[in-house]
């Protein structure tokens, strides 16, 4: 029911890291193109990253509710790593029997129009297609993708990207998004699996949603913290700015959209514990509620920062340019808004209530 | 961090909660009748029948007519009911806010005497708060008390009391003063009685909203005489007291359920293969619901927990009217009608009354401004 004892611990232990070793500095860094190893070091020393697998597969059967909670707070410090990412390539790879590495991994087709294909070829395979702007694909030590095979999906394991061609970009938090496209490329056949029971590529779009509406939700808290403590400190016409109404308004109207941002999120890692026509329908509400609460929190928290939000110097914009980011990844909230509702309107108006309130 | 944060924790309905929800749908049913869209029906009848199922005053004590339920089925019971639209005018103020409030500040013979009653759903509450000169602003009250022999003798005029045209009492939000004092200090402590209605010296007036509807009056006391024995709680404290009261007024879905009917006819309109616009408002306004829905039931858990969710329920109450206002002005968009209030067209009557009703959804129970103010004050700004 309410969060556990031990998540509880587990949150303030990855607080307590992520504070001390995704800093400012940290991001910053990081976002000039060199990768985060020291804070990637002390995250995998956790086991979070597996922590989802089976023992058999090197993790700890962990609660996959957890580990979304355990992403809100990695995106309240902007962490910038493939920690959601290597979670569900994990996830994907342990399902078919891949192997797993301990360094970053990540996964995909993140976008829905990418097509990905394996063909037999002799004992091996031949993989062709784009994964598009796959989440630190140049820093991943491992690459989980899912191609559509001849019969069903298939998991694909790459090292490093693998003689793929690699066209390197970036969101606007400047996180490594780059394209991989496969020409006729030879993989051996221990590296393609069919996938296990209860994963799918829309499976895996689905969860990554529901990883950016958690990280996002993070990021939502951090810019009403942000904003709530530099209104208490600037002072204008001889007062804090915290002390005008206008500003408080505006501050509470923050508050209520981080609140319902949490709450988003949570209806959606709630929904793990239910069927997939649930989860499906739950999380694409939630991915739809927090980008709504997304735009409106950055319009906010900048609104009441000034001019010194707008700097470099200032690490609101480390929130707000993820935010923005991330918002628009593993499906905008406008494409999940449509999906919720053909959703219910194709079940039908009487069974809206009956289908929101069901256990 | 530094800024304290609302909490919403994760919390799913227990699985007692959802049978007897099967239960309240079978009773819906059986009153079909009388169920409608948005209008805070009056019906002594239905909610005697609710109080003899025992849906009223769920968290109560027994002792006292209660049923010891948990919050959450008490939300699930207010859910469906406000889904369905049912007519709970009569019991509802008692219900949310009268008997919590009898039951934490009154006397035993208060409680035994009021409590019982109000969980059988026959006894009506109204809320004596605003004046012509008192809205948001409490510390303006001045009706007044004065204190004479064997209780207290009021005088003074209340307005926007919804439903006091057929309430049995209210509770009356008062200031003491001396005999003959006509101007009462804003920072004299307020004070509440248990005023029954019928006493000599009240006078009851409609005020007529925009609707042309008659639920607000106004009302004028000249030398009302209450007992020793009906005062609440103490004198002076009623400020307290009131702002608990207040919470218990946030707390409830009532905030954002009200136009539900509403988006199901919507999405009834907008058929089952919907354009991609269509698909993404309807799925924008189910996503803010759901979303509500979750904030609710974690509320309900911080009320089951006996904690105190003031800040969380101001949260819940401004994302809602704003939720409940956007409705009206969505369904515009995808679908335009002539608004008729009493059309046979089922759709043009919603948006006729959704349109006129939107702007008191943010008035009452606390304004917007006012809301916003305690969630800063909850962000520790001021």
């Amino acid at each position: 029911m309410a969060i556990r004892d031990e998540t509880r611990m587990l949150l303030e232990t990855m607080g307590r890291l992520f504070e001390d070793k995704s800093t400012k500095k940290a991001v910053d860094a990081a976002e000039t193109g060199v990768f985060a190893a020291d804070l990637w070091q002390a995250v995998a020393e956790t086991g979070v990253p597996l922590a989802a697998l089976p023992e058999s597969a090197g993790g700890a059967d962990a609660e996959w509710e957890d580990l979304y909670y355990v992403l809100r707070v990695a995106g309240r410090f902007s962490a910038p790593i493939p920690l959601a990412e290597t979670m569900l390539a994990g996830w994907v790879a342990a399902s078919a029997g891949l192997d797993t590495v301990d360094g970053p991994m990540t996964v995909g087709p993140v976008r829905a129009s990418d097509v990905l294909t394996v063909e037999r070829d002799g004992n091996g395979w031949r993989l062709n297609g784009t994964a598009s702007r796959l989440p630190y694909a140049t820093n991943a030590q491992r690459i989980i993708l899912i191609a559509d095979g001849p019969d069903s999906e298939m998991a694909v394991a790459l090292d490093g990207t693998g003689g793929a061609e690699v066209s390197p970009g970036k969101n606007i938090a400047n996180e490594a998004r780059d394209t991989l496209t496969f020409n006729n490329m030879r993989l051996e056949a221990d590296n393609v699996r069919p996938l296990g029971d209860g994963v799918s590529r829309a499976g895996l779009y689905l969860r990554g949603a529901l990883a950016r509406a958690a990280m996002m939700s993070g990021a939502i808290e951090n810019t009403l913290d942000l904003a709530c403590t530099y209104a208490q400190q600037r002072v204008q016409f001889n007062r804090p700015i915290s002390k005008f109404q206008a500003v408080q308004q505006n501050l509470a109207v923050l508050a209520t959209q981080t609140a319902a941002a949490v709450a988003a999120a949570n209806m959606g890692i709630m929904s793990l514990s239910k069927d997939l026509e649930r989860q499906e329908f739950l999380i694409a509400m939630a991915k739809t509620r927090v980008g709504e609460a997304a735009t409106l929190a950055c319009e906010i928290g900048h609104q009441v920062h000034g001019a010194i939000g707008f700097t470099k110097e200032y690490a609101l914009q480390l929130s707000t340019r993820r935010l923005w980011s991330w918002r628009e990844e593993f499906g905008a909230d406008p494409e999940w808004a449509a999906k919720v509702g053909s959703y219910f309107c194709g079940i039908g108006a009487d069974e809206l209530w009956p289908t929101l309130t069901a256990a | 961090m530094a800024t304290p944060m609302f909490r919403f924790d994760p919390v799913e309905l227990p699985p007692e909660a959802q049978t007897l929800r099967m239960e309240v749908r079978e009773f819906i049913k059986e009153h079909e009748h009388l169920m409608g869209f948005s209008k805070g029906e009056f019906n002594r009848d239905f909610s005697r029948a609710m109080g003899k199922k025992g849906w009223i005053g769920m968290t109560w004590p027994k002792q006292y007519g209660g049923h010891e339920r948990s919050a959450f089925e008490r939300y699930v019971i207010i859910e469906e009911m406000l889904v369905a639209g049912a007519p709970l005018s009569a019991h509802y103020t008692g219900d949310r806010q009268s008997g919590p409030s009898i039951l934490r500040y009154g006397t035993e013979e208060q409680k035994q005497t009021f409590v019982p009653k109000l969980a059988a759903g026959e006894l009506t509450f109204c809320i004596g708060m605003s004046e012509p000169n008192s809205g948001s602003d409490l510390a303006g009250t001045r009706t007044r008390a004065v204190k004479v022999d064997g209780g207290y003798k009021i005088n003074g005029s209340k307005l926007w009391t919804s439903g006091a045209h057929r309430a049995d009492y209210a509770i009356m939000f008062c200031k003491m003063a001396q005999e003959g004092q006509q101007d009462v200090d804003r920072h004299a402590g307020g004070t509440q009685f248990l005023l029954d209605l019928k006493a000599p010296g009240i006078d009851i007036r409609p005020v007529i909203n925009l609707l042309g509807e008659h639920h607000f009056n106004e009302i004028f006391l000249t030398d009302v005489f209450v007992p020793d024995n009906r005062l609440l709680g103490k004198e002076g404290n009623g400020w307290n007291q009131v702002t608990g009261e207040l919470a218990f007024e946030r707390s409830a879905p009532d905030r954002f359920l009200v136009l539900f009917q509403m988006l199901r006819e919507m999405i009834r309109m907008a058929g089952p293969n919907p354009d991609k616009a269509t698909a993404a408002a309807l799925g924008k306004l189910i996503s803010q619901l759901g979303t509500l829905r979750n904030m609710s039931v974690s509320i309900a858990g911080m009320l089951q927990e006996g904690e105190n969710p003031n800040n969380e329920a101001a949260v819940v109450k401004d994302l809602g009217t704003r939720y409940e206002q956007d409705i009206p002005v969505v369904a515009r968009q995808l679908f335009q009608t002539e608004p008729e209030l009493e059309a046979a067209d089922l759709y043009a009557s919603m948006i006729a009354r959704s349109t006129m009703n939107a702007p008191r959804f943010s008035i009452q129970g606390g304004t917007r401004e006012i809301l916003r103010g305690i969630i800063a004050r909850g962000l520790g700004l001021r």
